[in-house]
């Protein structure tokens, strides 16, 4: 348990780092886990569900066991393999999932209370009484079956995104994936190579095999310098590729600066990459497997092929007497390379019969009991086993678009699933080739072939190289013994449960993986799967590929919510639009509301208004005495021209539009072809062939899209052009008694009420500056809406307001807005709910049936014409001092509060400072023939209950006297 | 996805808007007799076939075009990328 001599540290540098609060030193080039084991720590975790000791298995990005917590305070981040965390001064880390300590951990209980956890427990334990799933199971199993904790803190760090192309991505650097890359390079091709490790070169890093007649490590290392002098190669280390895409698109996290205590200034800690691929070539090697026995977990258990990796990489004896448990050749050179370190080491060949059948020691192994082929059965003293049972190509990848693996009946394990995705080919051990010739070889194939499917021309010139056979033979547990034997170490899934799950029916390989959690944990069962599919495929009778095989999704390894997000969080998270007066309104104060991306003012609090009311009620009572200004620019605006505008609104409007004087304007109400109200607006005719349409702030979008869907899908031959112009005119309403004396103040033109009568429009000037001038009305007064350039927004806001001085005008904002619309009875967004018609709305005069309008047919279905169907009405409490609510139901007086009783809902509520009450619009069940009705409106949720009188929802200058003024 | 734009070339899918079944163009007459009939077919009945599809996309983040894409619902495989205006053309819409 110490430092040997080699491996690819540099030991002039000494880096300090701690684990569960203790000092420890290792050296650049070390992971977490190496320099943890060159200090003699195995004991690195505690299991999910039994709370077992253990230690790290692996030497890569499929470790199940030694899961940390990394650093502390705001960066704390929870589940990080330590075999993958590159070591850095001052690293923190700590053990996760035990308690008080790592060595004494008191839910190991769980261990000795096994009987109860074997799979299926929690269906079976935590069935009642409901009550206690909540309160009392919930919280102790998320105490107990735990990974990490968060630091609950803002991550303090960036994240970015960012978009790469190529003809070949290639990924895994390993010797197939150098050869392609090196190939590839020397043709030409655009190619990016990307490795999750922070040194390329894969195996070669962690063997003593030979390449071209030196070490594989030092081939490497000059491939990946030639790669790097080529401008035509992209090399991308710390790079997970997570997952492939439709249409050669994958995804790509690059860890730019996890190997920094905190990412140097201006960098991002993580990019999230978008990689479009012609071709992409998966050489991502292969992940071993172990062969399960009675307490097979125990720290100081690993693979055998991470034991001669630690040993020959990092320079790490993990024990100083080791043993070594095979049923293929690979094993032999963990064998080899040990003793050539000068450690005593013993074979345990499964091929001669001999097999560990049960290990010993606590918080870490001290010995294992081997069983001979000859019965004999020895003790051996060894503080490291090393365990393989065969390698499983990496095939994750290229089974995400759920192509099937195929099982080899020579490697006992599943191949990846030939053009499972387009434009994917693997190479290498992922493709089943296992030595390093044929790694070398399939990808220098793989990247010609690639190459030439695009038209270009590569040439492959490969070095010497070992091609050993695998010499495997299947051997998947060791049938011994009553003790737990461990498939999933992660999830703590065993033999046994496997075989509960066989007796309990389960087992089909989906079932299989929900009953007993198998391959479900943070690594994706990459070590465990086959284990547990070949112990189902023996209690079954059938072979492991009639048994099935489990398929991985994107991500590979998992990936930080952070880096998902990039940058946008906060106020980054989405766009802000801000309106032509916001800068003003700023100035003044304003309280604003979001409305969809945009910011709006909700009302402009002055001195010594202390509720929101005050505001808003100053704002409706002054502009209803004198004027008010509004700034209404986030209303869509879309010119219409050509020569079939007209003809063409009269499709969209279920209303006519074509019969429009140039000059004026008119409502209109726009259906979806199922007969519901879609949006409504103004639309004014500014010339023979041009109009200008208003849509609701929410619609603005949307409808423009349907326009375009109306214009190019429906009727390709209208002369028709669209252009959405909401942000190119900053508009104001300008409403109240007062609101044309206002504007005559900056108007140039005759704007008397016999020159522009209501509803008219036309092209203006202000002071000299264009402007469009409207004479509509939300609000029931006298308005007009003017609209300047959005560059000149600014300055008519305060031109409005110095103009406004000697009328005492306000400047309101969406509250006050709302309570004068309300006063009128205009529908807006929450009658406007998509499920409702214009019957509903009582404009269902306005569908015109002589031409073939959108939504017309539809909109007169039996369903949507129903004489006691909803209608808008009125509503004011009988109690003038009573508060109504929005989102109440009608009741009949003394009617149960059920949903056969209901007669409908209030949708918009506000008090009316005008009234002096409160005052709501409803959708009332044959509303429009039960004015003088005496109902009640009951919200359960606010536990209301008022009696209320139905009326005209035209609570204010119903004749409509005022906007003609 | 990426969606082979008949006017722009490829193009990422996130740039445009999903609508669904191209059998949208087929819009009846509503002034015809048994419109009402036609249009319930038209708006609510719709095939969900597991492999080829056509459908319409609408390119919001581009060009503003409603093109008519040929995808394999099962593979996400396209095969054809035409402009809505042109296919609503051959299949006889005007004005």
């Amino acid at each position: 348990m110490s430092r040997i001599t080699g491996g690819q540290i540099d030991r002039s540098k000494t880096l300090r780092f701690s684990f569960d609060g203790v000092a420890y030193a290792g050296h650049p080039g070390d992971t977490l886990a190496s320099a943890l084991l060159a200090n003699g720590v195995r004991l690195m975790g505690r299991s999910f569900k039994y709370h077992r000791p253990r230690g790290v298995i692996s030497a890569g990005s499929e470790e199940p066991n030694a899961i940390v917590e990394l650093r502390s305070g705001a960066r704390q981040e929870p589940n990080t393999r330590a075999t993958v965390i590159e070591l850095f001064d001052g690293l923190q880390a700590q053990s996760q999932n035990r308690w008080p300590s790592l060595k004494f951990d008191a839910l190991a209980i769980n261990d000795r209370l096994s009987p109860f956890f074997a799979a299926g427990f929690y269906y079976k334990t935590f069935m009642w009484p409901a009550a206690f799933w909540e309160k009392l199971y919930e919280p102790i199993i998320r105490r107990a079956a735990g990974l990490g904790s968060l630091s609950k803190q803002d991550d303090p760090d960036d994240y970015d995104k960012g978009f790469l192309h190529c003809d070949l991505l290639i990924i895994g650097a390993g010797p197939a994936g150098l050869s392609a890359a090196l190939t590839a390079g020397r043709a030409g091709a655009r190619v990016i190579l990307a490795d999750e490790d922070f040194r390329m070169g894969g195996r070669l890093n962690a063997e003593t095999l030979e390449v071209g007649g030196g070490s594989g490590a030092d081939w490497a290392a000059k491939a990946v310098l030639e790669l790097a002098a080529m401008p035509n190669v992209r090399l991308m280390t710390r790079t997970t590729v997570i997952g492939a895409f439709d249409h050669g698109i994958y995804g790509a996290v690059e860890r730019v600066s996890d190997h920094l205590a905190q990412p140097l200034p201006g960098k991002p800690r993580q990019i999230l990459w978008r990689i479009y691929a012609a071709r992409s070539i998966l050489a991502a090697g292969a992940i071993e497997r172990p062969i399960a026995f009675e307490n097979n977990d125990r720290p100081g258990i690993m693979l055998a092929g991470a034991l001669r990796a630690y040993a020959n990489r990092w320079g790490v004896a993990v024990g100083d007497r080791v043993a070594v448990f095979t049923n293929n050749d690979d094993g032999l050179r963990t064998v080899a390379d040990l003793k050539a370190k000068g450690l005593d080491v013993t074979l345990i060949d499964a091929r001669q019969g001999d097999e560990v059948i049960d290990s010993a020691g606590r918080l870490g192994l001290k010995s294992i009991t081997v069983r001979r082929g000859n019965g004999r059965t020895e003790t051996l003293a060894v503080s490291a086993l090393g365990v393989s049972g065969g390698w499983n190509p990496n095939l994750n990848i290229a089974s995400n678009h759920r192509g099937r693996p195929v099982w080899s009946e020579s490697l006992a394990a599943f191949l990846p699933p030939e053009g499972a995705i387009a434009g994917l080919s693997c190479a290498g051990a992922a493709a089943g080739a296992m030595s390093t010739h044929g790694a070398l070889t399939t990808g220098a194939d793989q990247a010609v072939q690639a190459l030439a499917s695009l038209g270009l021309t590569a040439s492959t010139d490969l070095p010497q190289a070992e091609d050993a056979p695998v010499n495997l033979k299947a051997h998947w547990y060791v049938h011994s013994g009553k003790g737990r034997a461990w498939i999933d170490q992660q999830n703590d899934v065993t033999v046994k449960d496997v075989k509960l799950a066989k007796q309990e029916n389960f087992v089909s390989v989906e079932h299989l993986k929900r009953y007993t959690t198998l391959g479900m944990a943070t690594d994706q069962g990459k070590t465990g799967n086959i284990l547990g599919l070949a112990v189902m495929a023996e209690l079954t009778g059938k072979t492991i590929p009639e048994t099935g095989t489990t398929i991985y999704r994107p991500p590979y390894t998992p990936v930080a919510m952070g880096v998902l997000g990039g940058r946008a969080r906060g106020e980054d998270f989405k766009p802000t639009r801000h309106t032509p007066s916001h800068k003003w309104a700023t100035e003044q104060g304003a309280v604003f509301v979001e409305v969809g991306y945009w910011l709006r003012t909700q009302w402009l609090p002055r001195a010594g208004e202390t509720t929101w009311r005050q505001s808003v009620d100053r704002e409706v009572l002054q502009t209803r005495k004198s004027v008010g200004i509004c700034d209404v620019t986030t209303l869509g605006k879309i010119d219409i021209q050509g020569t079939d505008a007209g003809a063409f609104l009269d499709k969209v409007y279920a209303n006519t539009f074509s019969t429009l004087g140039i000059g004026k304007t008119r409502y209109g109400l726009m259906l979806r072809e199922d007969g519901m109200v879609m949006d409504d607006g103004t639309t004014a005719r500014m010339g023979q062939n041009e109009y200008v349409m208003t849509t609701t702030t929410a619609n603005a979008v949307p409808v423009f899209r349907h326009l375009e869907y109306c214009r190019q899908v429906l009727w390709p031959d209208m002369d028709v052009q669209l252009i959405s112009t909401t942000e190119a005119w900053a508009q104001y309403s300008v409403a109240g008694p007062n609101a044309r004396k206002l504007l005559e103040k900056l108007v140039d033109q005759d704007i008397s009420d016999a020159a522009f009568p209501y509803m008219a429009c036309g092209n203006i000037t202000v002071k000299g500056t264009r402007a469009r001038l409207f004479r509509i009305s939300f609000s029931g007064e006298l308005a007009y809406e003017i609209a300047v350039p959005t560059r000149y927004g600014d300055a008519m806001i305060r031109a409005l307001v110095e103009a406004g001085r000697d009328f005492d005008a306000v400047v309101y904002g969406t509250e006050a807005l709302g309570v004068m619309r309300v006063e009128k009875g205009h529908v807006a967004g929450n009658e406007l709910n998509g499920q409702s018609s214009a019957l509903n709305m009582g404009l269902g005069k306005m569908v015109s049936k002589k031409k073939d309008a959108i939504g017309m047919v539809l909109s007169q279905r039996e369903g949507m014409v129903q004489p006691n169907g909803y209608r808008l009405v009125g509503v004011k409490p009988v109690d003038p001092a009573k508060a109504l609510t929005a989102g109440a139901h009608f009741l009949a007086k003394g009617a149960e509060a059920v949903a056969v009783n209901d007669g409908g809902w209030l949708t918009s509520v506000v008090y009316s400072p005008h009234l002096g009450h409160s005052i709501g619009l409803g959708y009332l069940k044959g509303g429009d023939t039960r004015k003088g009705e005496r109902l009640r409106v009951v919200n359960l949720l606010a536990n209301t209950d008022v009696e209320v009188e139905i009326v005209s929802p035209h609570f204010f200058d119903p004749e409509g006297e005022r906007l003609r003024g | 996805m990426i969606i082979n734009h008949p006017l722009l070339g490829p193009r990422d899918s996130q740039e445009f808007v999903y609508l669904g079944d191209a059998a949208l163009i087929r819009r009846p007459d509503g002034m015809a007799d048994g419109a009402l009939d036609k249009f319930i077919d038209y708006t609510y009945l719709r095939d969900n076939p597991a492999g080829q599809h056509r459908e319409l996309w609408y390119h919001e983040q581009g060009d503003r075009s409603w093109l008519v894409v040929t995808r394999n619902t099962v593979s996400h495989e396209i095969t054809a990328v035409e402009l809505a205006r042109d296919v609503a053309r051959t299949e006889g819409r005007s004005k």
